[in-house]
């Protein structure tokens, strides 16, 4: 299993955690109805140890299980040997880009790096769908580096916008987001599928 | 008797009855959800703005302006976490130590310097956002604080004067519980400060297990400190460093708004923007992933053993483990910086994930040891500690979880900064986790405190637990499901982009904030408005301990 974009991985992660809600809700709920009954059994019995390297299994496991199905993990650890099939540059100085173009076409499954300079204040880059959904962020911070590789495998026209509260100056008096570029990047050549 | 007479008398609630130490426990707990129901209305307002244009005729135009909503947003968590949360819980501890360490408080007077100074501190922050519409958020992500552009300099002095005196108080609880804990009185008369410093980290507790691996007799059959006091030992330690660093930022961008004003203007690039964040998220994650946990898992074992009348299951493990959370506690901050690309990917992995993981571990500890406590002891009463105490296991089962599923590099990448964060981690945490517990910490010490003041409606208590019980999950929930669809946690949505989600959130944050109404009601029905001013009157009786001998205290 892949998760090739953050709808998939989201829709897994939703399903995955709201499954998980209602077992523990559910158990405390069961605890909670048989500490009152005076012949409440114990249904199962978890060995103590057992129940701790569940836990260990538990928190080490969720990080190998991402490692090995979230492509963009490994990409980003070693994204300094990667070279990508393109390169852009940003600025941001009191709350305004300056921007490598108008807008950026991507080919399916190109690889790109995104740069990005804050020249004062800590804003973020992120890319947003048309339906509002977050595809990548990352935090732009000055005087350090703010460089994200991403490959696009859907067909999709994405919203620039700083993901970090940068001071009220990032909206207009009636609350416009001044810092949100529509429609500034299209992903192009994909299938339905979400590949070539 | 009267609606009119119970409203001014009480139940039997005699103020007069009370000692200093009663006193000054309820003074830190009424501000503490005086604070809280501020939270609940400004936690509503934001909520309401970005259900969009639909609010529009329920709150004012004004709450919808950049300005105003993200100084609500600034505020809203200093209020939240210092007014109330950690008045609540000094309060408590300010109570329980002299209590279980069966030895008098160190000092009433700075008990009462302490509630004053962090009700001083956060209503002066509150101002500076009210008045001058100062807006850094509460993670004071540097340069923002310091930039003078966008907001007034008499503004940010305030406010951080405000935290300054509110870490100021925080000094002030720390250095009275360690007194406390280290007078050599009553039953620590025998006792060196080399065998309370071993109790108080747990030092005793691993002693004993490695002990028992080895086959040899315990280190101490009878630990100088109860469990409890050793979690409020812990957890102090991690107050201290957080409120250190806080105090430390603070009095950086004092120094920076009064050059500003003075005329000059200090360079604001000489301060490194991502040093600085990783100094401040030590400090301030020593809130959330250090004294709470703590102070949480101390109070459940407390609680546990309260309610069931026996001794907890696993001591020394749960000691030991109290130790291990030291360490633990102080490197996990990076999991804040995992979008940060500057950020070594060394420290993402061991600090970010890995350390951070091992929470999971030691809270999963906690959980286990007070449901095998509270188990081992059925049939229990299901009374309102026991139901609180509950909704905690609960809201710690959902929130710690939710957390170490962000804190991976996979998953951060797509959920950093949303709603997902605030939503299903922090307010699951907070309102859920933390609160529940300790509204059954209420409903233990209260006839402690109030000398067994009848409650005046047990069916508005019972309503209070289910509404904040659903409410809190649901607002959580919906907020969380916001971030998935991708709702950032600090902008500002004036078209109703995400109102669906909104809408429902706002309607379980209604529930809260009616949640609370009824917990008021039944407070002020129960000791009454002139027992509640009473409270804040001087105390007759200057004893500043609870059931010792008149000579012990």
């Amino acid at each position: 299993m892949i998760f090739t974009s953050s709808l998939e991985l989201l829709s897994f992660h939703w399903v995955a955690y709201t499954i998980y809600a209602t077992i523990i809700i559910s158990v405390i709920a069961w605890f909670g109805y048989n500490l009152t009954r005076e012949k409440a059994k114990s249904v199962v019995r978890i060995p103590f140890y057992w129940y701790m390297a569940f836990l260990v299994a538990g928190g080490v496991g969720h990080h190998i299980f991402t490692y090995n199905t979230i492509p963009w993990v490994s990409q980003d650890i070693g994204r300094a040997d990667i070279v990508p099939d393109a390169t852009y540059k940003f600025e941001i100085k009191k709350h305004v880009w300056t921007l490598p173009a108008k807008k950026i076409t991507v080919q399916c499954g190109q690889t790109i790096k995104f740069d990005v300079t804050s020249d004062d204040l800590i804003y973020g880059f992120g890319l947003f769908r048309q339906d509002g959904s977050m595809a990548m962020q990352m935090q732009v911070n000055p005087g350090s580096p703010n460089d994200i590789l991403w490959t696009f495998h859907h067909n999709a026209v994405f919203d620039l916008d700083s993901t970090e509260y940068s001071g009220p100056h990032m909206y207009d008096h009636e609350g416009k987001n001044l810092m949100r570029i529509k429609r500034f990047l299209e992903v192009v050549g994909c299938d339905n599928g979400g590949t070539k | 008797m009267s609606f009119t007479k119970t409203l001014i008398d009480g139940t039997n609630f005699d103020h007069k009855g009370l000692n200093a130490l009663q006193k000054v426990t309820l003074r830190a707990v009424v501000m503490a959800f005086l604070f809280y129901g501020l939270v609940a209305i400004e936690g509503m307002i934001m909520r309401l703005v970005e259900v969009g244009p639909a609010a529009k005729g329920i709150i004012p135009e004004q709450f919808f302006h950049p300005e105003h909503f993200f100084s609500i947003m600034t505020v809203h968590p200093i209020v939240g976490i210092f007014g109330s949360t950690y008045q609540l819980v000094f309060g408590a501890f300010t109570f329980l130590v002299p209590y279980l360490t069966k030895k008098p408080l160190y000092s009433v007077k700075l008990a009462n310097f302490t509630w004053l100074s962090i009700t001083i501190g956060t209503a002066l922050a509150w101002i500076a956002a009210f008045a001058w519409q100062y807006a850094p958020l509460y993670t004071l992500y540097w340069p923002l604080p310091a930039d003078t552009e966008q907001f007034s300099i008499i503004g940010g002095i305030v406010f951080i004067v405000g935290i300054a005196l509110i870490m100021i108080g925080t000094f002030g609880f720390i250095y009275n519980i360690y007194a406390t804990i280290f007078a050599r009185v009553g039953v620590h008369k025998n006792k060196t400060t080399k065998e309370l410093l071993i109790s108080g980290f747990g030092i005793d507790g691993m002693l004993n297990l490695i002990n028992k691996l080895r086959g040899r007799p315990p280190y101490t059959k009878e630990p100088a400190l109860a469990l409890p006091v050793v979690a409020i030992f812990r957890g102090t330690v991690d107050t201290f460093l957080d409120a250190v660093v806080i105090l430390g930022a603070g009095v950086l961008v004092l120094v920076y708004l009064i050059a500003d004003l003075g005329g000059i203007h200090l360079n604001v690039a000489a301060i490194d923007a991502l040093l600085y964040k990783n100094f401040f998220w030590w400090g301030l994650d020593l809130v959330a992933d250090g004294l709470v946990l703590i102070y949480v898992a101390g109070s459940w074992y407390l609680l546990a053993t309260l309610i069931t009348g026996q001794k907890l299951f696993m001591e020394n493990v749960a000691r030991a483990a109290l130790m291990l959370e030291l360490l633990v506690s102080w490197m996990v901050w990076s999991h804040h910086l995992l979008g940060d690309q500057g950020q070594p990917e060394m420290m993402k992995l061991i600090s970010g994930e890995m350390v951070t993981a091992f929470e999971l571990l030691t809270q999963g500890l906690a959980l286990f040891i007070t449901l095998v406590t509270l188990w081992k002891a059925r049939p229990l009463k299901m009374t309102f500690e026991l139901k609180y105490l509950l909704g905690g296991l609960v809201g710690f089962g959902l929130a710690v979880p939710a957390a170490i599923i962000q804190a991976d590099m996979g998953m951060n990448r797509v959920l950093h900064n949303t709603q997902w964060i605030i939503g299903a981690h922090v307010h699951i945490a907070l309102i859920v986790g933390l609160y529940m517990t300790l509204y059954s910490a209420v409903y233990v010490l209260w006839p402690l405190v109030t000398n067994n003041t009848e409650l005046w409606s047990k069916k508005l208590a019972n309503t209070h637990f289910w509404m904040h019980l659903i409410g809190g999950i649901g607002m959580g929930a919906f907020m969380g499901m916001a971030g998935l669809d991708g709702m950032m946690r600090r902008h500002l949505y004036v078209n109703g982009e995400f109102q669906t989600d909104m809408i429902l959130a706002a309607i379980f944050g209604a529930m809260l904030l009616i949640a609370w109404a009824i917990f008021l009601f039944n407070i002020i029905m129960s000791v009454g408005v002139k027992g509640l001013v009473g409270i804040f009157l001087p105390a007759k009786d200057a004893t500043s301990s609870y059931g010792l001998d008149p000579e012990d205290a």
